[in-house]
């Protein structure tokens, strides 16, 4: 690739122990229930399973058959039943149904439910409510973290954000905080801690409160500082479109746990192909943070290398060939199916986004990042509503606008709220409530705006880069806050510069240079500034909660240089592929080492999604 | 983001025992943190038999060094418990305020950090290899093995304990005073599990009354509940909490959201109608009325027009089958439907596309979109024609229409019209080079060729020469065209 790197990078610490200590737990519980017995999977547990387990290993600890939670009667003859669940609600009923079915015929089985990561009192108090208390053994597994990548671990809980944030239940601080412990105890101790938001506060005081608790090993220290980020520091980032390749296939395939599914179309064959997308497939790690305008070049170039290796078969005589087939010719049919399945899947993106338009919708987000021709804006999404294109879609322009303005204005709330519900339901009604809740589609409030934005206004003129800003910055009375901090923080280039993406200069690239993702660019100036200072003003803007804490062994941290480089960034409430390879790219400029945890990785649709209120 | 500074403030203070905030100026605080170091102690003394117990327990098959058991063990040996100070400092910081907003919490000498020196430390940090590291998990026996045994823990020691997921009764909190203190340590806290914990004894053993009462002015605690019954589906108390605080939108909306799971489209018309004296926003009622209007109407049309289908009489039944019922769709699939079937009905049916416009007030380039939609699938060409006519009467020569006709191309190619008709928008189109682009795009060779022709650009004509069929009508006026001694070309 040909971005200036610096190559003193530090290494990464190996987290494929999570794995295995992940593994080892579960065994240790299955063990529990000696004997043979059917296991029952929550739908959204198999993939995280996968990844660290397989049928074999359960088969080897007794399990007789694998079910997935559907929340239907259960058909198995076994005599022991174990559950493996998310601590949900409506789970435990079900199984509480299972149990008081079995009641009925007298028939008596063992139960087990493991919880994971952990259980909540609120499901122990089904199962007393549903008189099945002590019917049933209750365990947990602290599986808090699963290694999507080198440099990603997941949390898998994409109900972390709906539930923390739009509900305002915090149940899973304490998750958070735990799985920060555990990555504190197997890589730690930290030197510092830096963070933004209500969640990640919360999260960091219980961290603290586990260090406190538990036992504390010394040992050499694998990660050097930690940032925690709430999600809703940044919406802006997570809705706008994503063009980095990896985001891309995340955005059009759905990229589930690390694993994406390729239909006919991209293996043009009637078989759909399921790949892992991660630094083992060669081809992919060179293109997944690329500009999608630099993929294709980048395919047709490694294909006529592939050609030329190939190649190198002519006149070779027997003893050389044999050579090449056993040496070489397996790395390149490998790199052979790879090449062909990202080359397809370039093509199906381009077909999918020429269709709809992709430059136009570009265009529009462009524009509302930088707040110009906000009308063109406004008819361009009431247009994208009147045909019923997608409707999240609709909605993540609406709510893009929306963050983007601070606000819209009463008459265009009202007008393209009446037109949505047209569009896609009435029962919408419920999808605007929640989005209203959260802050992500509102009507400005006239006058308190517009007094708050003066005062602000008014310090940031002040500032001594005013002298910078033009004229136009007394109109910015109405505006957001979002414009505010784009300004003080430069996130939008001036679009009168030519951007080269081939080489990009900053982490604006990731959006075709058109908006460096605020999440990322905070994480960029604390680390900078070892600290917020200076960065009073955003913080401000971005309602505070910050912090940046010093653990004793950040002191003596001289001779440790490339621990202090390896930086680990936990996102409360999701992060996005594009947000990833933004983090990649600062620490390929400065660098550091990002190692991304995430509660789980999310994108517009998935977010959008969480939110929608039209379902029972 | 949006929240204002002052609700924020507001609420983080809202519990009445702002000691136990962030903000912890307070000695309360110091005192909470003192009793918790010395509960940490007790605990530590208390469990230390029990860890050793766990580690007695672990009947471990197979696996020798290595394995989890033996890890555990090499945990406890190496844990060194004495002298331990807290590792990183609390966060006081409630409002951002600015001097504190650097990283000014360096606390010097807390936990131990490289040891120096110390020969073993650093032959097993040399082994660093995942394979034989020494980091195991936290084994503990399972829950379900743990006793329920009443203790007399204090308020916050009962919630640390929550916290940690060990076994504690809550029955020894009767007085409301008990259990209110009991809720607003689980909130400062910040431990959801616990707060919902304290909650369901709460929910147990106060009346409704005075809860609801109590939560109003604890807004986290009040949020977990409202969670916790839509979760556990309990509408009716939800409802009576939303009235009981006054929160008379939010019991409309919950109550309106009911009728996703009523599936018999006659219940889900009726209780539609009851929801008209639910008390919603004068904005959000006109749409409850609307939903029920479509419904209601929807229902007539699906009766009639499955007889006309079943009957075999009606000709665009039998050409386009219905894919689908109509009932529950969004009000612009039901004018496509309407468009689609019934778009010349008089406007007095409940099934004409225009009374459906009136009813529903829907504008004008919402209704032309999707009049055009539905007219073009069925490639009913003079229909499309005639929507842009009907627009300027009078002049009737010029098309004009609502939408961009760029906008109109693409709909039109979207329901594949044929070249001829699609040429006729594109012509339309006011950007010349726009006009051009789609021209090439959608193959409308004539304009093309003029506009070449009016550019006088005689080596773009050429080049266009080779992208028309050969021997086609279009070749020929090209041929016509370059051999046209009249024109001055300027290449």
């Amino acid at each position: 690739m040909a971005h200036s790197a610096r190559r003193d990078s530090p290494e990464l610490p190996d987290f494929s122990i999570l794995k295995r200590l992940a593994r080892d737990q579960l065994i240790y519980l299955l063990e529990q229930l000696p004997g043979k017995k059917d296991l029952f999977i929550e739908a959204d547990l198999m993939s995280p399973l996968d990844r660290i387990a397989n049928v074999s290993t359960l088969k080897q600890h007794e399990v007789d058959k694998l079910y997935k939670v559907e929340h239907k009667p259960v058909i198995s003859t076994s005599d022991q039943l174990c559950f493996l669940i998310r601590p949900r609600i409506q789970t435990v009923k079900w199984i509480c149904d299972v149990v008081n079915a079995d009641k009925v015929p007298g028939k008596s089985r063992r139960y087990k439910i493991i919880f994971t990561p952990q259980k909540f009192y609120a499901c122990e108090a089904v199962l007393e409510e549903q008189g099945i208390f002590g019917d049933v053994t209750i365990d947990e597994w602290p599986f808090y973290l699963l290694p999507l990548d080198d440099d990603i671990i997941s949390l898998e809980l994409p109900e972390f954000f709906q539930d923390n944030f739009l509900a305002g239940d915090q149940r899973w601080v304490r998750t958070a905080g735990s799985a920060l412990h555990l990555l504190y105890s197997l890589y730690g101790p930290f030197s510092k801690v830096y963070g933004i938001g209500r969640c990640s506060k919360m999260a960091y005081e219980s961290w603290r409160e586990q260090v406190e608790e538990g036992e504390q090993k010394a040992r050499q220290a694998e990660i050097g500082n930690v940032f925690l980020i709430d999600r809703d520091v940044d919406f802006v980032t997570p809705l706008c479109s994503q063009v980095v390749y990896e985001g891309l296939v995340d955005d059009i395939f759905r990229i589930k746990c690390g694993c994406v599914e390729f239909g006919p179309d991209v293996t043009s064959s009637d078989k759909s192909v399921k790949v892992m997308l991660n630094s083992q497939d060669k081809v992919f790690s060179e293109i997944r943070n690329e500009h999608f305008s630099n993929v294709f070049g980048f395919l047709s170039q490694k294909a006529r290398n592939l050609q030329t290796a190939y190649d190198k078969r002519r006149g070779m005589d027997i003893k050389q060939m044999k050579a090449f087939v056993s040496e070489e010719l397996k790395g390149l049919k490998q790199e052979h199916r790879l090449l062909s399945l990202h080359i397809g899947a370039s093509e199906s993106i381009m077909k999918k986004k020429t269709k709809q338009d992709f430059q136009e919708l570009l265009k529009t987000e462009h524009l509302l990042l930088e707040g110009f021709e906000i009308r063109e804006c406004i008819s361009y999404i009431e247009e994208h509503i009147n045909r019923q294109v997608s409707m999240v879609e609709s909605l993540r322009l609406l709510c893009l606008l929306s963050i983007t303005e601070n606000g819209l204005l009463p008459k265009d709330y009202r007008s393209l709220k009446a037109q949505y519900l047209q569009s896609y339901g009435v029962d919408h009604l419920l999808t605007f409530s929640n989005l209203r809740q959260l802050g992500l589609l509102v009507e400005q409030q006239p006058g308190e705006t517009l007094t708050v934005m003066e005062s602000k206004v008014g310090k940031l003129v002040n500032d001594k880069t005013a002298g910078k800003l033009t004229d136009a910055f007394s109109s910015l009375a109405k505006k957001s806050n979002f414009r505010a901090l784009s300004r003080k923080l430069n996130l939008v280039p001036k679009m009168d510069e030519e951007y080269d993406l081939r080489v990009p200069r900053d982490m604006a690239y990731i959006f075709s240079g058109a908006y460096i993702p605020l999440s990322c660019k905070l994480i960029e100036q604390v680390l900078e500034r070892d600290g917020w200072m200076g960065l009073e003003e955003v913080t401000r803007l971005l309602n505070g909660h910050e912090f940046a804490v010093t653990g004793s062994s950040g002191v003596d941290s001289k001779g440790k240089n490339d621990t202090q480089r390896i930086i680990l960034v936990m996102f409360l409430g999701g992060c996005t592929y594009s947000e990833i390879s933004a983090l990649r790219f600062l620490g390929r400029e400065k660098g550091y080492k990002f190692i991304v945890v995430t509660t789980a990785i999310t994108n517009s649709s998935r977010l959008l999604e969480a939110l929608l209120g039209n379902h029972v | 983001m949006i929240k204002s500074k002052v609700d924020e403030e507001d609420y983080w203070h809202s519990s009445k025992f702002k000691a136990f905030t962030f903000d912890d100026e307070d000695d309360e605080l110091s005192r909470l943190k003192e009793s918790r170091q010395a509960v940490n102690n007790i605990r530590r003394l208390v469990e230390e038999d029990d860890d050793e117990d766990d580690v007695e327990k672990v009947s471990w098959s197979g696996e020798p060094v290595g394995s989890i058991s033996w890890s555990v063990k090499e945990t406890a040996a190496s844990s060194q418990r004495a002298d331990r100070e807290p590792a990183f400092p609390k966060i006081s910081t409630v409002t951002p305020s600015i001097s504190r907003s650097q990283s000014g919490y360096s606390l010097s000498s807390l936990f131990k950090g490289k040891p120096k020196g110390g020969n073993f430390q650093t032959f097993s940090d040399a082994l660093t290899d995942s394979s034989v590291r020494l980091y195991a998990p936290e084994l503990r026996k399972p829950k379900s093995e743990y006793k329920d045994y009443v203790s007399d823990w204090s308020p916050e020691e009962t919630v640390q304990r929550l916290q940690q997921g060990k076994a504690v009764s809550l029955e020894k909190f009767r007085t409301l005073q008990d259990k209110l203190l009991l809720l607003d340590l689980a909130i400062a806290a910040h431990d959801g599990n616990v707060i919902m914990a304290v909650l369901i004894y709460l929910k147990r053993t106060l009346c409704k009354e005075v809860l609801f009462r109590e939560l109003e002015s604890r807004q986290t605690a009040l949020r977990h509940f409202i969670h916790y019954l839509s979760e556990t589906q309990n509408q009716r108390l939800l409802l009576e909490l939303h009235r009981a605080l006054g929160r008379a939108e939010d019991a409309a909306l919950l109550q309106y959201k009911e009728h996703l799971s009523i599936t018999d489209e006659n219940k889900r018309r009726d209780f539609l109608k009851n929801c008209l004296s639910l008390p919603f926003s004068a904005e959000d009622l006109a749409h409850v009325q609307d939903h029920y209007t479509l419904l209601e109407r929807q229902i007539i049309i699906e009766v009639t027009d499955r007889q006309a289908e079943r009957g075999g009489k009606v000709e665009i039944f039998q050409k386009f089958p219905r894919k689908a019922l109509i009932l529950n769709m969004p009000l612009i699939t039901t004018l496509y439907y309407c468009c689609f079937y019934h778009y010349a009905e008089p406007e007095g049916t409940f099934s004409s596309p225009l009374n459906i416009r009136q009813t529903f007030k829907i504008s004008e380039k919402q209704y032309f979109v999707t009049a055009l939609a539905a007219r073009a699938k069925l490639k009913a060409w003079l229909d499309v024609d005639a929507l842009f006519a009907s627009r300027n009467w009078l002049g009737f020569t010029r098309k004009k229409s609502p939408l961009s006709f760029q906008r109109v191309v693409d709909i039109l190619q979207k329901n594949s019209a044929p070249t001829h008709v699609l040429q006729d928008y594109v012509a339309l189109v006011d950007d010349g080079e726009l006009r051009l682009t789609l021209a090439q795009k959608h193959k409308c060779h004539n304009i093309v060729i003029n506009t070449y022709r009016d550019m006088k650009d005689r080596q773009l004509l050429l080049g266009y020469r080779g992208k028309v069929v050969r021997g086609s009508v279009e070749e020929r006026k090209i041929d016509d065209l370059l051999s046209n001694p009249q024109i001055r070309w300027k290449n």
